[in-house]
């Protein structure tokens, strides 16, 4: 009984924190208390006020709208990512668990090698071959999500292939793919779930970390990342800059971990 | 359990803190580890400098040294190929041409020690420096100074490496201290160019200087670490004045955010050129200096391109920029605004009334865009190297500003690598954000690149008149008509003003950042580093 209320308390505190997240990032689409690339001389680097809620920036920006902006383009950047990675990965996954066969063997270890690189270190070749910018890096960190979730489909569906329930499915003259979709896939929700979470999480930090190494949103557009970064050089004179900034990565990360360890156990 | 699971959800909270700690520190993190032992034993030996002029020899006998960042690895080491200024201002403490610039912008004597003109200012007679030895201890001969300026002349084949030296025709050793130049036409500013670091005289028995660095200058090229480091050692045989300090390591910090923490960290003990931000933010421990960087910062537009190939694009462009809101924001009201490709430094060809041709004017920017056939604006992309803070701010503010005029300035930042291949060298760009400085204090250093067949010419400007304007320019130098040749420089200023070549900002200011241990940084009108003259302050 116990373990049961503690388990909630992670779900629910994760809850409170994403929806507070995520309703800052919608309220960012759509109202900014400031234009966020709107430069004001006469507040350079002004601390936090009634004005402007975190203080601004080397060029006057209101770093509230530029927090909200940021975690936008951040947040939607790493959304990206993820429906590549999990729309790639359960396709790839699904079929290979399911047909097996040297079609299995092939693929998967092709996905072992893009596996064995670091995402952060394939986005890079990429970004370095193709270019930087948002689209880019999305790209590219989708395609380094891929084998994560194709690795995670596959297991659940090589599991699932041989139970009673497919088979009678098979032999009653089910085609293929309503089995894989419609029989298997939504058994896979469960774990598929909690590492889309976890994907979230790291596309997020990936992302961050792009944008630190300046390869990801341009300038003057703004994402969590970048802004981390821009801050770096303003710590003493700005420190609500940083501080703020990484609040956000830290709030945004921690409330989808909670959140994920809230589903898997509860 | 309860305990457990508390545990859990702590033990995930701080693994996701240290996540984030690798994930976004670890690049700031190890650039500031590799250097930290240098800062210690640099004043431990020294007892207290007073008077900089008499205490130099006991700094000398020390093992000093100081660690200077640059925001690019060099991208040669051989002065004909050094086409960067960042790499030039470098060589300029290793390689010496003839002549070389001193801190007032003089030209003094160097590898020769003097030289006399014949009346027709057609020959040249340099007299060899008595002594004068190379880094590898050579001595430096006649035979030396005649490969160097025949290579630089292309007289052995080949193109010639400095244009205006395809202007000698013979170089000539009559004995093994005289050097006869002579030339085609005369002109006024040979000198000037022979005090340029692509001048400069190297050993003609070193066939590859990219790997084995020999000149004659105060100091010494020890090593090298690709995008890294490189380091300089004083050359104790140097004829003139030796250098102060023994070692100078250069470390390479392409990433402009970096650049405080770095000071700050003690990793690095000087930069040149950090902005007021940063300036700001550095502590007690740091003097800055405030010079002129010498160059014109501006926004260059490749007038090859839609719509920049159209002049009154680029007028509305220039009408829509507010220089002096873009000196406040980068650099706290700091540097001169200019109109033209010339700046302050250069006197007599700096006209200062260009910069008033394009007074800030929106309605007037919209009107020429409306003219143009871009009523709604358009968009383009400014590729700006990521090295430097000064441009990215700069670009940053532009872009702020040309949405006034309902144009949209897209920012993509490169590395300086790229920048030299993709814009400079292959001219894939639409505008770009840099500053453009010169090697000598002649007119001719800032503007040949403009003439439309100038191999230089990275905007792809070309303009008969301004064509016929610098050829005029450069027959009145010939019959050393100065006030002429003056004349029509400015007639060249004017042009590129008056087709806004380019939307021209400022002068920047120069803010030197530099540990108060050392001393004696000397401004340059050029954009020169000379890491000579600085001593251990302690």
């Amino acid at each position: 009984m116990q373990t049961k209320k503690k388990h909630s308390l992670n779900l629910i505190i994760g809850l409170i924190i994403t929806c507070i997240m995520l309703f800052l990032i919608i309220l960012g689409f759509f109202y900014t208390p400031y234009d966020p690339t709107k430069m004001d001389s006469s507040a350079k680097f002004a601390a936090p006020s009634i004005k402007h809620l975190m203080g601004c920036d080397n060029f006057g920006r209101d770093i509230f709208s530029r927090v909200l902006k940021g975690m936008g383009n951040t947040f939607v950047i790493a959304l990206a990512t993820v429906v590549i990675g999990v729309v790639s990965g359960v396709l790839i996954g699904a079929v290979t668990g399911y047909f097996g066969g040297w079609l299995d063997e092939v693929v998967m270890r092709i996905n072992d090698v893009v596996f064995a690189f670091p995402s952060i270190l394939l986005a890079l070749v990429f970004i370095s071959l193709f270019g930087t910018g948002k689209y880019n890096v999305v790209l590219a960190l989708g395609i380094a999500f891929i084998p994560s979730f194709a690795r995670i489909v596959r297991g659940e569906f090589i599991k699932y292939r041989e139970m009673d329930y497919v088979k009678s499915a098979r032999l009653a003259g089910v085609s293929h793919l309503r089995i894989i979709f419609v029989h298997i896939l939504p058994n896979t929700m469960t774990v598929l779930l909690s590492s889309i979470m976890i994907g979230f999480n790291n596309a997020v930090l990936a992302e961050a970390g792009m944008s630190y190494l300046g390869i990801g949103v341009q300038p003057p557009d703004a994402s969590l990342g970048s802004m981390l970064s821009e801050a770096q050089g303003y710590l003493f004179s700005a420190p609500g800059y940083a501080v703020f900034t990484g609040l956000m990565i830290i709030l945004l990360v921690l409330g989808f971990s909670l959140l994920a360890d809230g589903l898997k156990k509860g | 359990m309860t305990k457990r699971e508390h545990k859990n959800a702590k033990v995930l909270f701080v693994s996701m803190l240290l996540t984030l700690t690798i994930a976004l520190g670890g690049c700031a993190g190890d650039k500031a580890d590799g250097d930290s032992t240098q800062d210690a034993t640099v004043s431990t030996d020294e007892s207290s400098v007073s008077a900089p002029t008499n205490a130099q020899e006991e700094a000398d006998s020390a093992d000093s040294q100081i660690t200077v960042g640059i925001p690019q690895d060099l991208n040669s080491l051989d002065p004909n190929y050094a086409n960067g200024s960042g790499t030039q201002e470098i060589l300029f403490n290793i390689y010496e041409g003839l002549y070389k610039p001193d801190s007032d912008g003089n030209l003094n004597p160097a590898v020769a020690s003097g030289y006399t003109m014949s009346e027709d200012g057609l020959v040249y007679t340099f007299t060899l420096r008595d002594g004068i030895k190379f880094h590898n201890g050579n001595p430096v001969t006649v035979a030396d100074v005649k490969y160097s300026i025949e290579k630089c002349a292309g007289l052995n084949g080949g193109e010639p490496v400095i244009s205006a030296f395809s202007n000698i025709a013979s170089v000539e050793t009559p004995d093994d201290k005289t050097i006869v130049v002579t030339l085609k036409e005369a002109s006024s500013v040979f000198i000037a160019i022979c005090a340029t670091i692509e001048a400069a005289i190297v050993p003609a028995d070193v066939a590859d200087l990219e790997a084995e660095p020999v000149g004659t200058g105060p100091y010494k090229f020890v090593s090298r670490s690709l995008q890294e480091s490189v380091v300089l050692e004083r050359f104790d045989d140097y004829w003139g004045e030796p250098a102060h300090i023994k070692t100078v390591n250069l470390k390479v910090l392409a990433d402009a955010d970096a650049i405080v923490m770095n000071l700050e960290g003690g990793a690095v003990d000087m930069v040149a050129r950090v902005t007021t931000a940063q300036a700001a933010e550095l502590g007690d421990e740091f003097n800055i200096l405030e010079g002129t960087m010498n160059l014109v910062q501006g926004m260059y537009l490749n007038n090859a391109v839609e719509p920049f190939d159209n002049e009154l694009v680029r007028k509305a462009l220039c009408y829509a920029v507010n220089k002096q809101e873009i000196l406040d924001f980068v650099s706290d009201g700091k540097g001169t605004p200019v109109g033209s490709s010339m700046f302050p430094t250069f006197g007599k060809y700096y006209m200062d009334e260009l910069n008033d041709v394009y007074t800030t004017d929106i309605e007037k920017a919209k009107e020429l865009l409306a003219e143009a056939g871009y009523a709604d604006g358009f968009e383009f992309t400014a590729k700006v190297p990521s090295n430097y803070q000064q441009h990215i701010d700069t670009a940053q503010v532009l872009a702020e500003q040309y949405k006034a005029i309902g144009v949209t300035m897209n920012i993509e930042l490169i590395e300086w690598e790229t920048w030299l291949s993709d814009v400079y060298g292959a001219r894939d760009f639409e505008a770009t954000v840099v500053g453009v400085d010169a090697s000598t204090l002649t007119a001719g250093a800032m503007l040949s690149r403009f003439q439309s067949t100038a191999s230089n010419n990275f905007i792809n400007y070309g303009n008969p008149d301004y064509d016929t304007a610098y050829k005029n320019a450069l027959s009145a130098e010939a019959v050393l008509d100065d006030d002429m040749a003056t004349q029509y420089y400015k007639e060249c200023e004017t042009i590129l003003t008056d087709t806004a070549a380019n939307v021209y900002i400022q002068d920047m200011c120069e803010l030197v950042a530099i540990n108060k241990k050392y001393a004696g940084y000397e401004f340059y009108p050029l954009y020169i580093q000379d890491f000579s003259k600085l001593y251990v302050a302690e």
